[in-house]
């Protein structure tokens, strides 16, 4: 039998030296378009609230809607300036309230996570009661939390605590649960203990569940502590909000709905920040252009 | 307890049967026996749905069977064994580890090894390097598995199975999902590596080339319930080569085994294709 090779053709130097430039200047090319795609990626979302908020001062001057009805983003402004340290007090008592049941909801989570993906038995015996805890709505509970423990900040911290451990949990026990029975019993046939392959795999791989979990769970979280803070509370920025539409000043509301809307933004941004850093693995495929 | 001595096989398999799902629910193997020496190559063959992956499970002791028992190096099992080094279709590397950190999970997890671990790094690092540059994988230590093609990544998987100097190497079907080329690299890439640590091994395939080319002895099984209807002896020399699988001998063994799975398949009246 025999084998013939296809040999590359031989190719002049100066078509040779065309073809690397033509080649040269495409790479060029190539990188700069990525790059206009990554600089309008990041103003993407700058530009989408700028048209927004001109789309809502249009609107509302258009059709001359009254200021006690919606106010236009100008007023509501003014009425940030106005009132800037009250709003920043409350929105700080409020960023407390709702940092502190977070980080409760975040180590419970983890905990009952880690539970719940480990044993089966766990799993099947509390499941139900968590879905039942995670089914009542949680205005319903503030009442009986201001009964127990009175008008402050810790029925906020509680709701706020309640609302976001959920869907840790539920990630987290998820990513655990969810390794390969093949990865189990590579380790399972070394003599691995259950706590092994937890920690050597369950928990790594639940590490991406985890941190796009924080993203909803503090967004939530907002809405448990300011929620709690509307029905009973003496601070805080749905304190304020309720305050102000008593008074019919509903620009000051609007001022109150538009920093929580920022502190939420703020706090989705710091646990994105976190989760690239920590779980670069699982975004593979991402960065190689 | 029994003991180990030399005269004894490494494994025997003894009138094994497993049910899966109780008394009642599916029988997945049916009076298994078998004996395989020590750093002996098995093979075990059979359609898909025999059993073959059951029966790798019962032997490293990460299941039990229902009846019968399993004795390996003189000691029955009744647990999962601590020395066995398993690799599997998916090569299931950790994605975030890069590849030496994989290849050296099993020291973190074997109870003999762990302990040593943190004082004898260098060495087992050193034992690493050796195994990586045996599957040619030297300059893809510090990659992670990603980053590696198909057959790249089972490499590092063989080496994970081989880092703690397991007796008993479980492979199932551990080619079975690359390309005819890479395969056949890699058999030899096993057998080199085999040659040079003993381990006892048991080959799970549905590839009947690869069986020959790799084990000294094929055990074929029936369709399910798995039963071994067959045994046959590997004449051929080792080191095998490339051209060994073009002789007429090893086609001729190849069909053999080829008819007998037939007949496994067809040897249960009425009952169709399992699917595993
Ligand atoms: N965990 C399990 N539970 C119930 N049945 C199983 C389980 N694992 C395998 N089986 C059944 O046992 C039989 C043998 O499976 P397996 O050992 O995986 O076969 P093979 O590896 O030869 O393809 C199959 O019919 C399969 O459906
Ligand atoms: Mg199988």
């Amino acid at each position: 039998m025999s084998v013939e090779l296809i040999l590359p053709r031989q190719q002049s130097p100066d078509v040779a030296a065309a073809r690397a430039k033509a080649r040269l200047i495409r790479d060029r090319q190539r990188v700069l378009a990525i790059r206009r795609r990554k600089r309008l990626e990041t103003a993407l979302p700058w530009l989408i609230i700028i048209a927004f908020v001109a789309l809502w001062e249009l609107f509302v001057r258009a059709l001359g809607i009254a200021e006690f009805v919606l106010p236009a983003p100008s007023t509501v402004v003014r009425s940030m300036i106005r009132w800037y340290e009250p709003l920043l007090l409350n929105a700080g008592v409020t960023l407390l309230t709702t940092s502190i049941g977070f980080a409760a909801a975040i180590v419970v989570g983890l905990v009952m996570g880690v539970a719940l993906g480990s044993s089966t038995l766990i799993y099947r015996g509390v499941y139900p009661l968590l879905i039942a805890f995670n089914s009542v709505p949680k205005v319903a509970v503030v009442p009986v939390l201001v009964l127990w423990f009175g008008v402050n900040s810790i029925p906020a911290i509680i709701t706020a605590f309640v609302i976001s451990v959920f869907p840790i949990v539920v990630n987290v026990a998820t990513g655990i649960a969810t390794i390969e029975p093949e990865q189990r019993d590579v380790l399972r046939a070394l003599g691995a203990r259950t706590t092994d392959i937890v920690m050597k795999v369950g928990l790594p791989r639940a590490m991406p569940y985890f941190f796009a979990s924080l993203k909803i769970a503090i967004t939530v979280a907002f809405v448990g502590s300011i929620t709690a803070e509307t029905v009973a509370s003496e601070s805080g920025i749905g304190h304020l909000m309720i305050v102000a539409s008593s008074r019919f000043d509903v620009p000051l509301v609007f001022a109150g709905l538009i920093v929580t809307g920022i502190m939420g933004v703020a706090m989705y941004a710091v646990a994105a920040v976190i989760e690239n850093h920590t779980t670069k693995w699982a975004t593979r495929g991402q960065d190689n252009f | 307890m029994t003991l180990p001595s030399p005269s004894r096989p490494f494994a025997e398999v003894s009138e094994v049967s497993m049910y899966y799902g109780g008394a009642h629910g599916t029988l997945a193997l049916e009076d298994v026996t078998m004996n395989i020496g020590h750093g002996e190559i098995v093979a075990v063959v059979g359609p898909s749905g025999c059993g073959k992956s059951t029966l790798m499970r019962l032997m490293s002791g990460l299941w039990l069977p229902t009846e019968g028992g399993v004795i390996i190096d003189g000691r029955e099992v009744d647990r999962p064994l601590s020395v066995v080094g398993m690799a599997f279709q998916n090569p299931t590397l950790l994605p975030w580890r890069t590849i030496l950190q994989n290849v050296m999970l099993p020291l973190e997890v074997a109870d003999e090894h762990r302990g040593r671990l943190r004082k004898h790094r260098a060495e087992y690092t050193a034992k690493a390097h050796e195994l990586l540059k045996l599957v040619g994988l030297a300059s893809f230590e510090d990659r992670l598995p990603h980053q590696l093609s198909g057959g790249m990544q089972q490499r590092a998987s063989l080496c994970r199975a081989l880092i703690h100097d397991p007796k008993l190497l479980m492979l199932d079907e551990p080619f079975a999902a690359l390309d005819i080329f890479t395969r056949e690299d890699l058999w030899a890439v096993l057998e080199n590596v085999c040659l040079v640590y003993k381990p006892t091994v048991v080959l799970v395939t549905h590839d009947l080339r690869e069986a020959v080319y790799l084990a000294d002895r094929v055990l074929v099984m029936s369709a399910r319930p798995g039963r071994i209807i067959a045994e046959r002896t590997v004449p051929f020399e080792r080191p095998r080569r490339r051209e060994d699988t073009l002789s007429p001998a090893f086609s001729a063994m190849v069909q053999e085994l080829r008819d007998l799975i037939d007949l496994a398949r067809h040897s249960v009246a009425g009952v169709p294709e399992h699917v595993s």
